[in-house]
């Protein structure tokens, strides 16, 4: 069988969970080769192993932290030139889809950037995206070169394929280009001790209803009670309410969990576009007419400084 | 020694409009109405800003797209910038990404450029990705995705909101940038800026002048097709109570039946 390249996410080794539920998509196109560019690929190549990489391609080098993107997208080449994969496989990340675009380019392909699911095809991998604030699936397929196919998380449930996951050097030399844009200091994102929010299960978002940074704390509150990531819309994040890391929409996350509550938001196009996917969506909102109402599963009218504490004990004393 | 500054501009489908494909699967470019890109509109304000601050610098506003796309054009130009590029042809039709990177790189290289700025992402294609396929085809350094940016000595500096951290980036012209929406408010345009923006020059250009072939571009030249396009049933509005109470309780009814607690 044709190998797949697929890209690992990783903060020194530590494997984010995108990357399990790439292997798992790239296995219905072809045998996984991890390519882990940076430090920990020793610690990485046992869970990666476990998911079905058949090889991991390792390369370690400064320039991947020193310099923006491109020094990846070199080794991405190197790997590309060595496999000659059925198709590559990178998270849909903010970097992920940079570094995709660049690669495609560089291989003479197409690109698919933020496909939701993946299957085989006659002719190469079938993408299916989410498009116009998801209103609209569409399937796509590349019709020249390898496909370069970025993929969005919470696209599969990973799934345990035990394979060999031996790990090899991958030789990269790295082009002019590779040092054009210097990392001159990085402050990595303080851990919440929440789930990710792209990543979590469930979602507890507040909006301008909540009504100031301080309110924020039932949110919270909220989310702890159910194990679940916090989000705010941007009408929260401009306020300074919350941080904008944690924005839900067209310019902030987008986010696909199983649960998503949208308490104190109104449902704006842009809104919706970040979260419209999730599998179930619930609301609490004051006025009946907020059109978030229209696409829940279960909506509350009221008030959230009533409804959000008071549910949040009821979770609390159900799960005992 | 002016600085040339190019903005990437791009004409979209209203988002609050009721968007959809035509039957070609392209997007439909004529049911709804168009306008500049919110996103876009950071990135003009950036432009004006760098050059408000240079001794000597120009604006030069590039949209790839139909007749209508002057508009955006327009809009930019009634901001303050001081020129526009108009890249129109039939041809166009259906182009991708790829092509559309590529026929904006030529553009840009025919105006000539110390400096790049796009928006971060386009509002209805939203992939995020032409600028750094400017930087890739243009071979300048790409400083992409930047909430805050500055121009000083020729180097470019600016803070990137990533995923997993923030960084600060500096690169030497020439260089790519594209600034979200944290960036800083865009300015509106004011009445003098509408009447003098109907005074500026706006080149029209076609792909026989920029040197590229039909082929490279348009559906044509699409290295990616979508095979399917279908309308997700609209949700459909599940029940919805009001709280007189027990609001907190219902819901947690939901959630335990959903098996979520
Ligand atoms: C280019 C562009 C990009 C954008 N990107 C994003 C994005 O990424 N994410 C995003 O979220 N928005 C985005 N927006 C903004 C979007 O259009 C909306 O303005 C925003 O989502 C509104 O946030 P909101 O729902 O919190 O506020 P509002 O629309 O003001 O809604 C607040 C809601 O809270 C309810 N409420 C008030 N008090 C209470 C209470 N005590 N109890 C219960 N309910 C209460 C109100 O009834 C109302 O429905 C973008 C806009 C543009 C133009
Ligand atoms: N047709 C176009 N004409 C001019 N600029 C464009 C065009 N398409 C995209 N851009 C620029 O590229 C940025 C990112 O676009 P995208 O990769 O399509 O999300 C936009 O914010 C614009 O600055």
């Amino acid at each position: 069988m044709a190998e797949v390249l697929v890209y690992v996410d990783h903060l020194e080794g530590d494997v984010r969970k995108p990357t399990l539920e790439l292997l798992t998509l790239a296995r219905r196109v072809g045998d996984p080769v991890a390519v882990h560019l940076g430090p920990g690929a020793g610690n990485a190549a046992g869970v990666l192993a476990e998911h079905g990489a058949v090889r991991v391609l390792a390369a370690d080098a400064p320039e991947f932290a020193d310099y923006l993107v491109v020094p990846k997208v070199d080794a991405l080449a190197a790997a590309a030139a060595a496999v000659s994969p059925a198709a590559v496989l990178i998270p849909s990340s903010a970097e992920g889809k940079e570094i995709a675009a660049r690669l495609a380019l560089r291989l003479g392909s197409g690109l698919i950037t933020d496909a939701v699911d993946l299957e085989a095809g006659d002719d190469g991998p079938l993408a299916h995206q989410s498009v116009f604030a998801a209103a609209f699936t569409t399937t796509s397929r590349v019709t020249q070169g390898t496909p370069v196919i970025t993929v969005k998380p919470n696209s599969a449930a990973p799934e345990a394929a035990p394979a060999a996951g031996t790990v090899e050097e991958l030789a990269v030399s790295f082009g002019e280009a590779a040092t054009a844009t210097r990392v001159v200091e990085r402050s990595p994102r303080e851990s919440t001790g929440r789930p990710d929010l792209t990543e979590a299960a469930i979602v507890v978002s507040g909006g301008r209803g909540v009504n100031g940074s301080e309110n924020f704390a039932l949110i919270e509150a909220l989310a702890d009670s159910l194990g679940a990531a916090v989000g705010a819309s941007r009408a929260a994040v401009d306020a300074g309410w919350y941080p904008h890391s944690h924005q839900v929409g067209q310019t902030g996350k987008t986010v696909s969990p199983q649960l998503y509550v949208a308490a104190g938001i109104s449902g704006a196009i842009q809104h919706r576009a970040g979260m419209q996917t999730s599998k179930t969506i619930v609301a609490i909102n004051k006025d009946n007419e907020a059109p978030i109402f229209e696409l829940a599963d279960y909506g509350v009218v009221g008030d959230l400084f009533d409804i959000v504490p008071a549910l949040t004990d009821e979770v609390q004393a159900r799960k005992g | 020694m002016s600085l040339k500054i190019v903005v990437c501009v791009k004409y979209v489908p209203d988002a609050t409009g009721d968007r959809r494909f035509a039957e070609d699967l392209t997007t439909d470019r004529e049911a709804v109405d168009g306008l500049l890109s919110e996103l876009d509109e950071y990135a003009v304000e950036q432009a004006l800003r760098i050059a408000e601050d240079a001794d000597d610098a120009e604006v030069t506003v590039v949209t790839v797209g139909p007749e209508d796309a002057n508009d955006a054009l327009r809009k930019a130009l009634s901001m303050g910038a001081d020129k526009a590029v108009h890249v129109e042809d039939d041809d166009l039709h259906g182009t991708d990404v790829m092509g559309t990177s590529l026929v904006l790189a030529k553009a840009i290289e025919h105006t000539g450029y110390d400096l790049v700025i796009c928006g971060m992402a386009s509002t209805d294609g939203s992939m995020g990705v032409l600028p750094a396929l400017l930087a890739e085809r243009l071979g300048a350094a790409q400083v992409t995705l930047l909430s805050e940016v500055s121009l000083a000595d020729g180097r470019v500096t600016g803070r990137r909101d990533g995923d997993a951290a923030t960084e600060r980036l500096e690169a030497a012209l020439p260089a790519v940038v594209s600034v979200t929406d944290q960036s800083g408010e865009a300015r509106y345009p004011s009445f003098k800026g509408i009447m003098a923006a109907k005074k500026k020059p706006v080149e029209s250009l076609d792909l026989e002048d920029l040197g590229i072939e039909a082929e490279e571009v348009g559906l044509a030249g699409a290295r990616t097709e979508v095979t399917s396009a279908t309308e997700r049933p609209a949700r459909t509005a599940g029940e919805v109570v009001t709280d007189e109470g027990e609001g907190g309780k219902l819901l947690a009814a939901f959630l335990a039946e959903r098996k979520f607690i």
